[in-house]
Formats: structure tokens, sequence, C-alpha cells
């Protein structure tokens, strides 16, 4: 009971990470009806500075903070310098320019920082004031930040005029421009968002997976699985969606298929639900008329 | 002057020209409508005078070109535009909708008076305020829509074609309640119609457009017992 | 009469570049093209020629996506996959069977058209970016798999399995050589075979389907057997690409075989251009050359510094960007435009 109660925690502790992602993911799928598939890679780059800026002796929380405002601004000049010009462009062109920005991050992060693994340092005290043995700090205060963040952006999005507006603008652009909004601002203020939830994911995973350019194409995979299973039309799903992905991959692994195929497990759940419940749990079926 | 003045408006939808150089004007506080069966160029029209269609020609308000100006300014200018098929935000609620519809304004306090003022107008919207705009029938979405444009304090509302798929009732009652916003809150409005009596009997000016021209202009009166349009628009 | 005398059943015969007549200049340069293929190699160092069947091996795979998204309209990010199960399925049977490589090509290819096939029938229900969010799955998952340790008997676990160059039969043509004809030879006859596909009924009613489905189906198309079709042969291609490529590259380990791959295809398919055949050559060329050419003028600026390699990558994803924006139609767009302009057309 404890190894399954353990397994359940520490898989919401990772699953808030996939739902973190799959929040962003399903942001920017509706506001432009594309996904993201660059996503990871941004969010990995955004660690890296991180990284340095606590390599350079700033304090952890001052580090996370500069990062999050560069993600922030970061993701506003990608969605006007890259994705702007080719907003009506077919679908193929969209792909692969996502996937350009993927080996692009990727290929750069490589270059500066090289490919050895980095450790990351955890912010959360490395033992718990009380005494238990199902969950560690790092997990305890990556699902709190988490939490946090979630609630923060429910809030901005439920409450405040600029988080109506950009659902607005996401859900009926040209009626949006039509009250006077600037579907453009939503837009680069959209992904402005993704990138900065991008960001702390990848500084809340790096202390466990250590940092390197490769580490989260894995856990996009995760974070894609968690959005597609929660509702890609929901970004509520999507979290939802997120913590279970977390929590199914560590039963999963323990009692089914071994840790050696996390991987083909997630595969394996984005083709079903695909198949079978393509809105997802929280989803619409968009119904395409002839 | 003239509110808005339109002169030798050519739009066009990439290769296709929908309007062959209209022109018109609208009087301050007056209601202007312009008339014409489908494809005769209307949407198109105000679409253009919002900035969402590529056009060549002179679009003043109030003395100042518009015609290169996005449509977020020119909304701010003070245009309210109520959209063919109502353009609800479905999925957030009926007084968010209405808060939209005052995006473009700081004013808060005002906003709330106003978002009052539009339920006075439509009780049945305060009826459903907190629901989701997505449920509300034809009807009440059409108010909506008006109201939101409302919300705006616009100068100028153009209206697309207000009483489409709407029960008689309700659109008698929508017209009513027009008249009424044009005469207390001096909304000088832009209605387009294909309904030629009920429009005739709102407006005070009409224009008939037939395949992208002006091909008859004058008081409603003069338009509603012209020979053609009697026979071709208004059934009789 | 003079109308009767000029009446031709080729249009494009009335056009001229070069002054030549376009059909006349299409036969010469597919007869220069193959000259080249043929006697090149006789000519050159034994290294220009393993990068020749390089590009060859890479030009098959670009044509198995290009079948399958150029034709058909269905994404695939996920053809590492395919190349893997082919390059495996040949290195399993010549290292754990002790099968002659020439057999191993068409197993491996009709292994890859039922992996091709199956994924298929589930992509039938998936569009656009579903289906490449479903094929990036299978990219990611893929090398995990090929390390899964209850496979290790077959697949050689992280270490993968050493294939062996084959030795040349004719003396005096180095093995070199001798695979790069093999892997000609093969890469003719898929080439002419698409080439049959794509101009017959199939081939339109492929582009049907990637055109506007509903219409094709309410032709009477029966959409999801072609589209489950063309992704098979797109696996067959891909997978003969896979088991070609294990024989030059003379090893298959999990790691070959990531994401990234499935990127170079992409890559190579979407500058060479969609929907033709010889882009995929161009795509193939492309694909070699555009990194070491990078890694010539990276090393002006950084000198032997490894990590600026990675700046290559970079580079390749700004001429990704670049393609898209200035030339979306690829290099075959690129052909076709300039032929529009400037073939002059003779008196009628």
């Amino acid at each position: 009971m404890d190894l399954f109660l353990q397994q359940t925690l520490d898989g919401l502790a990772t699953g808030a990470i996939y739902a973190s992602l799959a929040l962003a993911v399903v942001m920017i799928y509706q506001a432009i009806d594309h996904f993201n598939f660059a996503q990871g890679e941004m969010a990995m780059f955004s660690t890296f500075i991180a990284w340095q800026l606590i390599a350079w002796g700033a304090p952890y929380w001052l580090a996370f903070v500069i990062c999050l405002i560069v993600s922030f601004i970061g993701g506003m000049l990608i969605e006007r310098i890259v994705f702007a010009p080719i907003h009506n462009a077919p679908v193929l062109s969209h792909i692969v320019v996502f996937i350009a920005l993927t080996l692009i991050f990727n290929a750069f992060a490589g270059f500066i920082w090289e490919f050895t693994i980095k450790q990351f340092p955890s912010p959360f005290p490395s033992e718990l004031p009380f005494e238990t043995t199902l969950i560690g700090p790092h997990e305890l205060g990556v699902v709190g930040i988490t939490l946090v963040m979630l609630v923060l952006i429910y809030v901005f999005f439920r409450f405040t005029p600029v988080g109506l507006a950009m659902r607005a603008a996401a859900a009926n652009p040209v009626s949006a421009a039509l009250v006077g909004i600037s579907v453009k601002k939503m837009l680069a203020l959209g992904w402005g968002l993704a990138a900065t939830v991008g960001a702390v994911a990848g500084m809340m995973i790096a202390p466990k997976v250590y940092l390197e350019p490769n580490m989260m194409l894995g856990v996009l995979l995760y974070g894609f699985a968690g959005a597609v299973v929660g509702g890609l039309t929901s970004p509520a799903g999507a979290v939802v969606g997120g913590f279970l992905m977390g929590v199914l991959e560590n039963l999963a692994g323990t009692y089914i298929i071994g840790s050696d195929l996390k991987l083909t497990f997630a595969l394996v759940v984005i083709v079903a639900v695909l198949l079978f419940k393509p809105a997802g749990l929280f989803g619409r079926v968009v119904v395409q008329r002839v | 002057m003239a509110l808005l003045e339109v002169n030798n408006l050519v739009a066009s939808y990439g290769p296709i020209r929908a309007l062959h150089g209209i022109s018109f004007s609208l009087e301050e506080g007056s209601v202007t409508t312009i008339l014409g069966a489908n494809g005769a160029g209307k949407t198109t029209t105000l679409r253009s005078i919002c900035g969402m269609v590529s056009t060549e020609g002179a679009i003043t308000l109030g003395g100042a070109d518009i015609s290169r100006v996005p449509t977020e300014q020119i909304v701010r200018q003070g245009v309210a535009h109520v959209p063919e098929g109502r353009g609800t935000f479905t999925r957030v609620t009926t007084e968010e909708n209405l808060m939209l519809g005052s995006y473009a304004r700081r004013d808060r306090q005002a906003i709330k008076d106003d978002i009052e003022q539009v339920y006075s107008y439509f009780p049945r919207l305060k009826e459903r305020r907190d629901q989701q705009a997505g449920t509300l029938s034809g009807g009440e979405q059409q108010m909506l829509a008006v109201g939101r444009a409302l919300m705006l304090r616009p100068k100028l509302m153009l209206l697309d074609e207000p009483s489409f798929g709407l029960a008689p009732l309700i659109v008698e009652e929508l017209f009513g309640i027009l008249r009424r916003i044009n005469q207390q809150q001096k909304v000088s409005m832009l209605l387009v119609e294909q309904n030629a009596t009920l429009a005739l009997d709102l407006a005070d000016h009409a224009y008939l457009l037939e395949t992208g021209r002006v091909v008859l202009s004058g008081t409603s009166k003069e338009i509603a017992s012209d020979e053609t349009v009697r026979k071709s628009y208004l059934g009789y | 009469m003079d109308n009767v005398r000029n009446h031709r059943s080729n249009p494009a015969e009335k056009f001229e570049l070069f002054g030549v007549q376009l059909p006349k200049l299409r036969m010469m340069l597919l007869l220069i093209g193959i000259a080249l293929a043929l006697f090149l190699p006789l000519v050159v160092a034994n290294f220009a020629v393993f990068q020749m069947t390089q590009v060859l091996v890479y030009a098959i795979a670009v044509l198995g996506l290009n079948l399958l998204t150029g034709y058909n309209g269905q994404f695939s990010l996920g053809h590492s996959a395919f190349y893997a199960l082919g390059a495996y399925t040949a290195a399993i049977m010549i290292d754990r069977y002790e099968i002659a490589y020439y057999w191993t090509i068409i197993p491996a290819g009709l292994i890859c058209f039922v992996g091709g096939f199956l994924f298929g029938l589930p992509a039938l229900r998936l569009e656009g970016l579903y289906l490449a969010l479903a094929t990036f799955a299978l990219a990611v998952a893929m090398p995990q798999l090929l390390r899964y340790e209850h496979f290790e008997a077959f697949t050689g676990g992280v270490q993968g399995i050493d294939v062996f160059k084959p030795d040349s039969p004719i003396p005096g043509l180095s093995a070199d050589r001798w695979l790069y004809y093999f892997v000609l030879f093969w890469g003719v006859l898929l080439i002419i075979g698409a080439w049959n596909l794509v101009r017959g009924r199939t081939g339109r009613a492929m582009i049907a389907i990637r055109d506007n489905p509903i219409a094709a189906r309410t032709m009477g198309i029966n959409t999801a057997l072609y589209k489950s079709v063309t992704f098979g042969v797109s696996g067959l291609y891909t997978g003969i690409a896979g088991a070609l490529g294990a024989m030059v590259a003379e090893f298959v380990a999990p790691d070959s075989f990531t994401f990234f791959l499935s990127v170079w295809f992409l890559v190579g398919m979407v500058v060479g251009g969609l929907a033709s055949i010889p882009a995929a050559i161009a795509g193939g060329i492309f694909i070699l050359y555009m990194p070491n050419i990078s890694e010539s003028v990276i090393g002006v600026f950084f000198g032997n510094d490894p990590s600026a390699k990675a700046l290559i990558w970079v580079a390749f994803g700004l001429f990704l960007i670049f393609t898209v924006y200035v030339v979306p139609n690829g290099l075959a767009g690129l052909v076709r435009r300039f032929v529009i302009r400037y073939a002059i057309r003779r008196g009628d």
C-alpha cells in the first residue's frame, strides 16, 4: 500500500510538470490552432538561462524571477517575429517552423552550454518539516509551486479584463477585433504566458532529470499526452490530464511495464485517446462542416 | 458635416471585386439603411468601413480618413459593429460579453452604469446575465450583440442584417428598441437589411445596392414609394 | 492546314528553354543524370562514392515521406521509426540469421509496408496536426523501444548490431562502389515504381484525397483504403532506405534513429519540394551536404570547437524557416517557377 501511495504522490509531482506543459500546449492551441512542438525546447532553454544566472552567483529565486521575465518576453518575440508572418500559411509550413525552432533551441543550448549534464538546484529544503516516506521535499515543492502558478493563471483568465480579452481573441478573433481588442497583442501575450509556464516546468524538473539540451523531449511527449487526455479545447482538462499522466506513468511503470517503456506508454495513450475519444475527458468535439 | 462619408469605395476579396465604387453619406443622429438582395455587397460595405476588407477610395468618419486604419483603432473611434451572425462570444457569459463590449473604454464606474442601461433596454438579458452566451436563443443573442455594441458608447452603430433568422415578434421588439436607442442615446445607425419593409420603417434615409453599385438613394419615404422597389423588394 | 500540322498532343512541346523544347530538355537532363549516376562513381574516390550512396539512401527515404505527405497530404514526423524498422530487419537477418544481404531488402520492405499500413489504419481518423502529434510520439518512443531489454536478444540493446559491408563480387570494383550500385539498383527500381504510381489512377486518387478528402469520397474513392495503402507504401520505401542505410553505415543502434532523424527527412522533403520525385534526390543531396558545408563555414569562425558543431543545426533551423517564408515549394517549386518565367513560346 505504501508503495502505491508513494508512486501516486511521486506521480503527482511529475504530473505537475506534465500539467504545466499540457497547459502551455493547450493555451497556444486555443489561440492559433497549432501545436507548439517547440514548447519543450523553449522550456529547456529557459532553464539553462536560469542555470547560467545561478552560476554567475544570483540567488535561486532572483534567477527564477528573471528567467520568467526573459521567457515571457522571449515568447512574445517569437510569436511576433516568427509566427505572425505565416499566420495564414498551410499546416505543413507551421509544422516545419515549429520543428525548426526545436532544432534551433536545442542546438543553440548545446552550443552555449554544451551537451554535458549539469546539476540544477532545487530551491526546496532537503528535508521536510514532518516525517514521511511517502513524498520527498522537492516533489512536494513542485506540486506546491505548480498549484500556485495554476491558480494565478486561472484568476488571470477568469477575473481580469485582459484575461477575458485573451479568451475572446482566441475563441473569436473577428468579434474580438470588433470590440477593439488587438488580436495581435493577445496572441503575443498568450505566447509569452505559455513560455513562462514552460519555464517553470523546466526549472521544476531539471533537479530530477539533470539539465542537458535533450532533457525535455520525453517530458514534452507526456505533456502532449496530458493535453490529449484532458481535451485539447479545455485548459482545465489539460491540467487534469497532465496530473493523470504523471500518476499513470508511475503506476504503469511500477506494476505493469517497468520503467523502460515509458515513452511507448505515452505513445499508446496518445494514439488510443485520439482514436477512441478524440475530445479527451473534458474537451469538445469539433464537427467539421462540409 | 456628415458623420460618415464614403466616396468611390472599391472593395475586393482577392481578385474579386465586390464593390464597384459606391458613394453615400450618413448624417449624425440619423438611421440610414442599405438595402439589396443577397450578394449585393451590403455586408462588404460594413466590413470595409471597419477595415476588414481591402479597399480603395475614401472613407471618412467625422472628417478623419479611416480607410487605412486597422479595425481595432476604428472601433476605438466609436464605431460599433453588430456583425452578421451576431458574433457572440459563446463560451463566456452574457455579462462577460457586455464587458468585452466596453474593452476599449477606461471609465470603470460608467461601464457599470452602462451595463445596467443595456439591461433596461433588454430585460431578458438581465435574466440570463450569468449564463453562457452560447445557450441564448437567436433573438437573445441578437439583443446581446446590440447591447455589446452599445457598451462602446458608440457614435456610429453598424448593424448587419439584425432581423436574420428571428421570429417576427422578436424582430418588431428589437427594431423598436433600436429606435429608442437612436433617439435616446443619439447613436447614429447604418443598417444593412434584406428585409426592406422593416428597414425603411426604421430608417430616415436609404440606399439601394445591386451587385456592388448604388442604384437608388433618397429618404425612406421616397424609396418606399418607388415603383421598382415596391415590386422587387417590398412585394407589392 | 497549318493548324492541323501544329496540333501536338503534349502542350509542353510548344515551349522552349535555352533554345530546346521542354520535353527534349527534360529527356536530356534525365540522360545526363543517369550517365552521372552510372559513371561518376567509377572516377571519383571511394569516400565520395560512400557519400553518393548516402545521398541515394536519404533520397529513397525522403521519397517515401513525399509519397505520404506531398502526394497524399498525410503528415508524418515519425518516419525515423520506419527507417529504423527496415534497418533493424536487415541487420537482424544478416547478423542473427546469416542471410545474405541481398535477400534482406524485400523482407525489410514488406515488414515496413505492413507496419506502415497498420499505423495508417488508426491514422485514418487523425488529420493534420493530430497525425503529426501521433507520429511525433512514435518517433520519440522508438529509440526507447529499441533499447528495451526484453528485445535485446534481437536488437542488441543499447549496443545495437554491427553489419558488415558486403564484399564486392566483381574483382577490381571496391566494396564501396559495389554497394553504391546495389543501392542505385534499388533506388532506380523504387523511383520508377513511384513514377508509375503517381502518374496512374492511384496517384490521382492520392492527390484527390490530399486536396479535398470529402469531395474525393463523394467521387467514389475509397479514401480509407488508399490512405492506409499509401502509408504502407511510404513505410516500404523508407524501410528499404533503412535496410540499405544499415549496410552503408555498417551498424544499427537505437540512438541513430531518434526523432531528429525524422526531422532530417522532413527537411529533405521540404527543401526538395513536395510532390516531386526529382525533389527527393535534391533533398537527399541537401541532407548530406548541408551539414558538411555548414561545418566548414562554422569551422572558419570557430575553429575546431566541438560545441560549435551544434551551430550547424541552428543554421539548419534558420534555413528551414527561410525556406518556409521564401521558397515554400522547395527547390522543385523554384525550378517550376523558373521554367514558367523563362520558357518561351514558339510560334504557333
